[in-house]
């Protein structure tokens, strides 16, 4: 039996210990904001965080998330208006939108690392997230704006 | 090419002269609709109740003030839906907030289902817009009446008519009039729409409807389809694509895989999966798991042994042999123009194959629920693979529903729904609900790939360098020969030819006696299912004649911008006509001439290694045209071969825009696709097989690729037209053509890599 914080619910499940843990958020656990693009690690669209990181839950055995807090796109912002969420929509970043999950679930882990990232943070972080419509312009958009946003935010705590 | 538009028109029921309008009563609220033939004259209401509309769209207004407009168009990252409602909003004067979309599941009464060919926005906007228009004039009759004043004195805005002070909602009116009204096609026709000045919602910006479901987890696409009780799937694909014959299957390993439930070797009446093996779990972990076990022997035919080299090969002897392919021009005198030429230019260029990589891989749900199959999967073309799917069920397609999900990516591989089929398959051979999700490897092994191509382009020159003759030649698998022949237009020769494969050599330069030859690739067609990608044929003739165009210009010692203006005269066959080409190549030309302006083309002080290439198209067909440039701006590595794409500019006219944000981000993605494709992309056919399977291998653009981009729209009250694909055609040559600008090296093939380069740069120091 494996356990984990699934958007700050308590879950467990019974599995495999190799069945990757996107297939458990998914199929198991009936969320399905995150996506599966290539099973090997190296589009993001599979991408949650584990104990707030960024990682790829296509190549991560469920069995390695055992106690861990996993938060995805559902549990991001309980209302969906994460600063970077806002910026998405914002600057009508998503085109077929199904690589989208991912890079806003990487660029929240970018943002904690660069609150105020330059292109070539940008482009170090998120180049692991295939956006195959090409949207990457925008996305970079969005980041910069989100960043901003936050930035102004802290400043006025 | 009047023929090629009219297969667009059948392929989308654009042709609304057949069609008349309704209003009428549909439950608590009132249907706008498209009439199927001859019914406009009766009774909307009875006609309505009775379903007997055609429309390729509807929409209705609800008492609580919702307009809900349905759309027949699949959502793949285009933003269709809010590009369709918002022209019927606007002559309809609807407030857009009240304004919501739906995407409907297939049924006859919506006519034929297609997304692709950059059609969508160009065939619905004059239809929308009369309708719109048609149920404004109606509202405001209907209004006026309850208002107790005159028509003529009353005006329509965000969802209320109103004279003077006096004013009614729509809502108001709907639940208090008594409207039902029927426009015949003629008085359809005949519907004035309002001047562009005057359009609110048509060419401002606003949010995509769809975008905010696409950040929060909540857009649900194909692969997030489940019913209760379903059996998960993975198949096991086969070597070919065609010819292979499952002879043993040995699942021993797989019994040890907990959840696995079995196997079956698809029997298909459709012809569309031979040699599949479908493989059964209680998860698609398992499923997939199992299959990594599952040990399956095939028999195959040649296809097996055929890699890309054969099929370019083969390509090139089609070529050199005259008798081959459909002529789409063949003016006369171009032999003799060629014989008596002063100089000549001939050049071959090659593509290599491309894979889709949609995000999304293929998958569908497939179920009997009532008597009825359902399909729950994305899909681009309905209409296609319905009757597909009754053969291979063996029921009447009248008992088939396809149920519509959001596109994980379309590019043309969901076209071609041919992934529904082994879903449907194993469904019925199971009695049980089946959901089968490929992994990539499978969707890139059963994809509809862009067939690699070869074509010759020459060119005859007579003595003061004046283009006298120009002769385009083709060769590629044709995807409309292999799944929709009844598609194919003859050419000249009153041989049949994939108008997709071939769009783009039937140029609008004026360029003395022109032959255009479209040449079926057999080899290609066998050994692989050829697929429409992004563009289709556009996306491989330009890069030969862009580039053509470039080398011929550097050979007559003329700066490539001059010499294609001086082409781009606009005269004969290239004037132009109404309505989708008003203006003809002048419109091609002023883009050419702003985008130089705007890139102070021949001005530019750049740093060593750095060239500027240019091209221009126009854009998906010569029917519909959208007019584009581009300049590339590279810098070349010398010692590596890397080149680094720097900057791209465009210009572009694409008529009237509807949704210019979403026109934006279009030409966006269009335009990486082709720097994509150009530098990044591109695999082999090896042995009957593509030879790159996921991202270790294939490797499409990335964030830290992406060049500076500036696009920019030429003002235009032009009819609408495409803007999914014409960006990917022009921005591969342009690129090609800049590097020939930095360092010399003429590249004729995509995608360029740094080895090519390298030799490139060896002969051209040669030379
Ligand atoms: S599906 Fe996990 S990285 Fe691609
Ligand atoms: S929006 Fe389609 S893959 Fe990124």
């Amino acid at each position: 039996m494996t356990t984990l914080k699934l958007n700050g619910r308590d879950v467990s499940f019974d599995v495999d210990p190799e069945t990757p843990l996107l297939w458990v958020i998914r199929d198991q656990l009936g969320l399905t904001g995150t996506k599966f693009g290539c099973g090997i690690g190296m589009c993001g669209a599979c991408t949650v965080h584990l104990n707030g990181r960024a990682v790829r839950s296509c190549i991560l055995p469920a069995a390695a998330a055992d106690g861990a807090a996993i938060t995805t796109i559902e549990g991001l912002d309980p209302n969906g208006q994460h600063p970077l969420q806002q910026a998405w929509i914002e600057t009508q970043a998503p085109q077929c939108g199904y690589c989208q999950s991912g890079q806003i679930m990487q660029a929240a882990t970018l943002l904690q690392d660069f609150p105020q990232p330059t292109d070539k943070d940008i482009d170090s972080v998120m180049n692991g997230n295939l956006c195959r419509c090409m949207a990457y312009r925008r996305i970079r958009a969005a980041i910069k704006l989100a960043a901003t946003r936050m930035g102004e935010e802290a400043g006025h705590e | 090419m009047s023929k090629l538009r009219q297969h667009a028109d059948d392929a989308s029921t654009f042709a609304m002269s057949r069609r008349g309008f309704l209003i009428g009563a549909a439950g608590a609220g009132l249907m706008l609709a498209f009439a199927r033939n001859g019914l406009a004259a009766t009774d909307p209401d009875k006609t309505i109740a009775e379903g007997a509309y055609e429309p390729n769209l509807w929409c209705r207004i609800a008492p609580d003030e919702t307009i809900t407009v349905n759309i027949i168009r699949a959502e793949m990252g285009q933003h269709v839906g809010t590009a369709l409602a918002r022209i019927l909003a606007d002559e309809l004067e609807a407030d857009w907030d009240h304004v919501r979309i739906e995407h409907v599941d297939s049924d006859p009464k919506w006519g034929t289902m297609v997304t692709g060919g950059s059609w969508s926005v160009w065939q619905s906007f004059t239809p929308l817009s009369q309708a719109g228009a048609a149920a404004r004039t109606a509202l405001i009759a209907e209004g006026a009446r309850l208002l107790g004043v005159a028509a003529s004195a009353c005006t329509a805005r965000a969802s209320v008519v109103s004279a003077g002070a006096k004013s009614i909602s729509y809502a108001d009116i709907v639940r208090r009039g008594k409207l039902s009204r029927s426009y015949s096609a003629d008085e359809l026709k005949a519907m004035p729409v309002k001047p562009p000045d005057q359009r609110r919602l048509v060419g401002h910006d606003t949010q995509a409807i769809d975008i905010p479901d696409k950040t929060d987890g909540k857009a649900l696409y194909g692969i997030d389809a489940s019913v209760e009780g379903m059996v998960h799937a993975r198949p096991v694909i086969p070597p070919t694509r065609n010819g292979s014959n499952v002879v043993s299957v040995d699942d021993s390993a797989a019994k040890q895989v907990m959840g696995y439930l079995g196997h079956l070797v698809l029997d298909d009446p459709s012809g569309t999966v031979p040699g599949w093996v479908m493989v059964f779990a209680d998860s698609f972990d398992a499923a997939n798991r199992a299959v990594e076990r599952v040990k399956v022997e095939w028999t195959n035919d040649d296809t097996v042994g055929i890699s890309e080299k054969d099929i370019l090969d083969h390509g090139a002897e089609l070529i050199a042999d005259a008798s081959t392919g459909a002529m789409v021009f063949n003016d006369e005198g171009v032999d003799a123009a060629f014989a008596s030429a002063d100089s000549t230019l001939e050049q071959t260029y090659t593509t290599a194959s491309v894979l889709h990589f949609a995000l999304e891989p293929i998958n569908a749900l497939a179920f009997e629920k009532d008597g009825i199959w359902e399909i729950h999967t994305g899909n681009q073309w309905q209409t296609l693979i319905l009757p597909v799917l009754a053969k291979a069920l063996g029921v009447d397609e009248s008992k088939i529903v396809m149920r519509t999900y959001r596109l994980g990516g379309g590019f043309g591989r969901r076209l071609n729904g041919d992934y529904a089929v082994p879903a449907a398959l194993a469904a019925k051979a199971l009695g049980k609900p089946v959901k089968m999700v490929c992994t990539r490897a499978d969707d890139v092994h059963f994809d509809s790939i862009r067939s690699p191509s070869i074509q010759r382009v020459r060119m005859a020159f007579d003595k003061e360098g004046k283009v006298t003759a120009m002769q385009h030649d083709a060769a590629a698998g044709w995807p409309t020969q292999v799944m929709v022949p009844s598609f194919m237009p003859k050419g000249l020769n009153d041989q049949p030819y994939d108008p997709f494969s071939i769009s783009g050599a039937d140029s609008w330069y004026t360029v003395g006696a022109q032959r255009v030859r479209a040449i079926s690739n057999d080899m290609a067609n066998r050994a692989f299912r050829p697929g429409w990608l992004r563009s289709v044929g556009p996306g491989w003739t330009n890069w030969a004649s862009e580039c053509f165009f470039d080398e011929a210009a550097h050979k007559l010692g003329v700066d490539p911008v001059a010499f294609r203006l001086r082409l781009l005269d606009a005269t004969g066959r290239n004037a132009g006509s109404a309505p989708n080409a008003v203006g003809g190549a002048s419109r091609q030309a002023a883009v050419v001439r702003r985008l130089a302006e705007k890139t102070s083309w021949g001005k530019l002080a750049l740093a060593a290694d750095t060239g500027v290439g240019f091209a221009t198209t126009f854009g998906q067909e010569r029917g519909m045209p959208t007019w584009i440039a581009c300049v590339a701006q590279v810098h070349v590595d010398r010692s590596t071969g890397m080149v680094r794409l720097q900057k791209l500019t465009l210009v572009v006219d694409a008529g009237t825009i509807v949704h210019p944000d979403g026109a934006l981000a279009q030409i966006e993605g269009g335009a990486l696709w082709g720097a994509s494709m150009a530098l990044h992309e591109g695999t082999t056919f090896l042995n009957g097989q593509v030879k790159d399977s996921n991202l270790d291998t294939y490797t499409p653009m990335r964030m830290a690729d992406v060049p500076e981009i500036d696009i920019e729209f030429l003002p235009s009250t032009e009819t609408a037209v495409g803007l999914g694909e014409p960006a990917t055609t022009v921005v591969g040559p342009a690129i090609g053509n800049a590097i020939f600008a930095a360092v010399g090296a003429r590249l004729r093939h995509i995608p360029i890599r740094p080895a090519d380069v390298l030799a490139a740069l060896k002969s051209s120091a040669k030379a």
